[in-house]
Formats: structure tokens, C-alpha cells, sequence
């Protein structure tokens, strides 16, 4: 579980022990300080709920929320709902692509970002928008964009 | 406890305040279709095939039986144009999942139902839950399970806890009205532990003759 905040989930993990009512709010809460979900942290939050393991799997794989494959330190989105596409938002995708070289919903080997598309993200007056970390960049151009991911490490 | 007096297809039922509309049916021997219903599972209302029409002061509304619970006077028909059209459809839909199995065959030649009406699905699991209820509230072991939500939604085999129990038990391949469970269940060992079980045997040095085959549910003739 290399790059995965162990004390943290422990610590969450400890916190709902034997309270199988909490599944989701452990789970949530593990999602928020890991950015993903592994099996052995599944099997491990199974054991401490007691909750069988296929429940916490049905729970996990329902809601988007969870991500059940490792997460990037950084989540960039690029907005691609009607008003930010008309805007131009498939060229900024494609500079993105390019400069982290990630397609939709990948995350590359350093963990460094993970790129995920969004169906308007409710800032169409300040499309197309790029968001990273939930911070948005509004009116964006692709040729503005290597600046912005820099910031990031 | 109460009793309540309903009407089912003319036939006046009297049954126990609570119970469902589907059970009230069975106990007068009225047959409604059912899928998912399993009288050892809770009622999960997934195939929604055991739908009926309910009259009730007047109005007409379309329930699923295995979920409603009988009311006081209610008029309830198993069959109408409306009932057996909509089976007729959820037919069809499940029978793009399973177009051969043979619960459906049956289904599609009372109500009517095309098979080839829509689209071939690349799964032929039609989600009745039977599996994974069946493994969770009977047998409590919780190998199998749902991933997923929607029209995504598949059952899987839990590899961990597959691996030490279910062949042993098999019990849910008979309930699964499309043996995709079977096939999940087969999928997964391929995947996950291979050779496990003939290892076991061998081990175990059983002879080939007495080893345990799958009990393959036979497929009723497609006539
Ligand atoms: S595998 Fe069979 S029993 Fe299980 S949900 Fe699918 S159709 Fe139903
Ligand atoms: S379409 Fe991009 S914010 Fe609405
Ligand atoms: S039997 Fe009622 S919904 Fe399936």
C-alpha cells in the first residue's frame, strides 16, 4: 500500500469499528484522505464494520464518488457540458491530453494528476473552464494552460 | 392479527393484514408470474413481471405484487391488456439479456414476447439478485454480490471468499434463472484460482469417477 496514507485510514477505520450502520460514512471519509479506495483498505474496513466484503464492494462501485483505482495527487477536469464545448472546451482537452499525456479518467505512473472529464460543472459564464483541485480557471485557452498545471506538483 | 377480505380475478381472498398482494394470490392458487421472488428472500421487486392491477375506491394503479401489501376491498386483476402488455415488454427486455432461458422461453410464448425485439446485451445476467440475496440471507457467506449501479449493474463472485465456499455449495446455480451464475462463478475461478480445486482433489485423491460435477439445470426444449 506504498503512497497511501496508512495512519489516516487506520484512524478512520478504528473510528467506526463494529458500527456496521457507518459503511458509507467510512468509506467517504477514506475516499477523502486517500483519493481511492484499495481492495486491501476494503477488506480491511470489512473485518473492523463487520460488514461482509461483497456489501462494502456493492456500496463502493455504486456511487461515483468512489474511486476504485488510484487517484492522482492532483484532479484536473476539464468542463465538457454544451455551454463550455461550444466555447471550445475539446481543443482544451486535447492540449491537456497532451501535456500530461492522460486520456479521461487516467492517472499516470507518479500519481501526479488525474484527468477527468465533467459534464458542466456550473460555471458556464466563465467557460470553458479548467479545474484543478476545485479550483477553477475560467475562460480558458489551451494556450494558457501549461501554465497553470505547472503550479502544481 | 386482522384479517382483510380482497378481491382476486372475482375470487374473494381472505388473508392475514401484512401480507402481499403475491402471497395472497398464491395461498387462493392464483398464479402470478414471478422471477426474483424466492419465498426464502425478502421480496426485492427487481423483475417487476409480477405486476398487477389494483383497483382501489375507484382508481386503477399498476403494483408490483411481491411488494404491495394487501388493503381492505381492493380489486385485484393478475391479467388485463395493460398487465399482460407490460409483461409482454419486460419480457422482451430480459430476454436481451437471455433469449434461451427458459423461464423466459415460457413467458414469451404466454405473453406474446419477441426475442429479438431489442438489442442483444453482452451480459445474459438479468439481475434478478437471486444469487446474491440467496447467498446473503440464507447461507450468510456473502461470496457472490452487486458492483456497479443502473443499467451497469453485474453480479460478481468475490474471489477471497469464492474460493473457499462455493464450490461446495453451488446452491444459487439452480436458482439463477439464466445460468450466468454458474458461468460467473466458473469465470472467476478461471481468473482468480485456477487449478485450485482440481489440485484439492488430487490431493484429497479422490477418484475422477466420484468427484462432484456441476448439477447443469436442464434446458426445457425450445419448441
Ligand atoms: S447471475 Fe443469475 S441469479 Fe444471479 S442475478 Fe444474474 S440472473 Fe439472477
Ligand atoms: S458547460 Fe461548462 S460549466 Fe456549464
Ligand atoms: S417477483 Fe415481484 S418484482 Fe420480481
Amino acid at each position: 500500500m506504498s503512497g497511501n496514507n496508512i495512519d489516516g485510514i487506520i484512524a478512520i477505520i478504528e473510528k467506526y469499528r463494529g458500527q456496521p450502520g457507518s459503511l458509507i460514512h467510512a468509506l467517504v471519509e477514506i475516499q477523502h484522505e486517500n483519493h481511492w479506495l484499495p481492495r486491501e483498505v476494503m477488506h480491511q474496513v470489512a473485518d473492523a464494520l463487520e460488514v461482509p466484503f461483497a456489501q462494502v464492494m456493492q456500496i463502493a462501485s455504486f456511487y461515483k464518488a468512489f474511486s476504485l483505482t488510484p487517484k492522482g495527487r492532483h484532479e484536473v477536469h476539464v468542463c465538457t457540458g454544451m455551454t463550455c464545448h461550444l466555447r471550445g472546451a475539446a481543443k482544451l482537452q486535447a492540449k491537456v491530453e497532451e501535456l500530461t499525456g492522460l486520456r479521461d479518467g487516467e492517472t499516470d505512473a507518479e500519481n501526479k494528476f488525474t484527468f477527468e472529464t465533467g459534464a458542466c460543472l456550473g460555471s458556464c459564464s466563465i467557460g470553458p473552464e479548467l479545474i484543478v483541485d476545485g479550483k477553477h480557471y475560467g475562460r480558458m485557452t489551451p494556450e494558457k494552460v501549461e501554465a497553470v498545471l505547472k503550479q502544481y506538483e | 392479527m386482522s384479517e382483510i377480505v380482497l378481491k382476486i380475478d372475482d375470487k374473494e381472498v381472505k388473508v392475514a393484514a401484512g401480507t402481499t398482494v403475491l402471497q395472497a394470490a398464491q395461498q387462493a392458487g392464483i398464479y402470478i408470474p414471478t422471477l426474483c421472488h424466492h419465498e426464502k428472500l425478502e421480496a426485492f421487486g427487481g423483475c417487476r413481471l409480477c405486476i398487477v392491477e389494483v383497483e382501489s375506491r375507484g382508481w386503477t394503479s399498476y403494483v408490483v405484487s411481491c411488494l404491495y401489501p394487501v388493503a381492505k376491498d381492493i380489486i385485484v386483476r393478475t391479467r388485463s391488456e395493460k398487465v399482460d402488455k407490460i409483461r409482454k415488454v419486460l419480457v422482451e427486455e430480459l430476454m436481451a439479456h437471455a433469449p434461451d432461458a427458459p423461464e423466459l422461453v415460457k413467458l414469451a410464448e404466454v405473453y406474446g414476447a419477441d426475442r429479438n425485439r431489442f438489442e442483444r446485451k453482452e451480459s445474459f445476467c438479468v439481475v434478478c439478485g437471486l444469487c446474491v440475496r440467496y447467498c446473503d440471507e440464507v447461507k450468510h457467506l456473502n461470496a457472490v454480490g452487486f458492483i456497479d449501479n443502473g443499467a451497469e449493474r453485474e453480479i460478481s463472485f468475490i474471489p477471497e471468499v469464492a474460493k473457499d465456499v462455493c464450490w461446495e455449495c453451488q446452491e444459487c446455480f439452480a436458482l439463477c434463472p439464466t445460468s450466468y451464475a454458474q458461468a460467473a462463478y466458473l469465470l472467476t475461478e478461471a481468473l482468480a484460482f485456477p487449478g485450485q480445486r482440481k489440485a484439492a482433489v488430487r490431493a484429497a485423491k479422490v477418484p475422477v469417477a466420484t468427484q462432484r460435477i456441476i448439477p447443469i439445470k436442464p434446458v426445457a426444449a425450445t419448441t
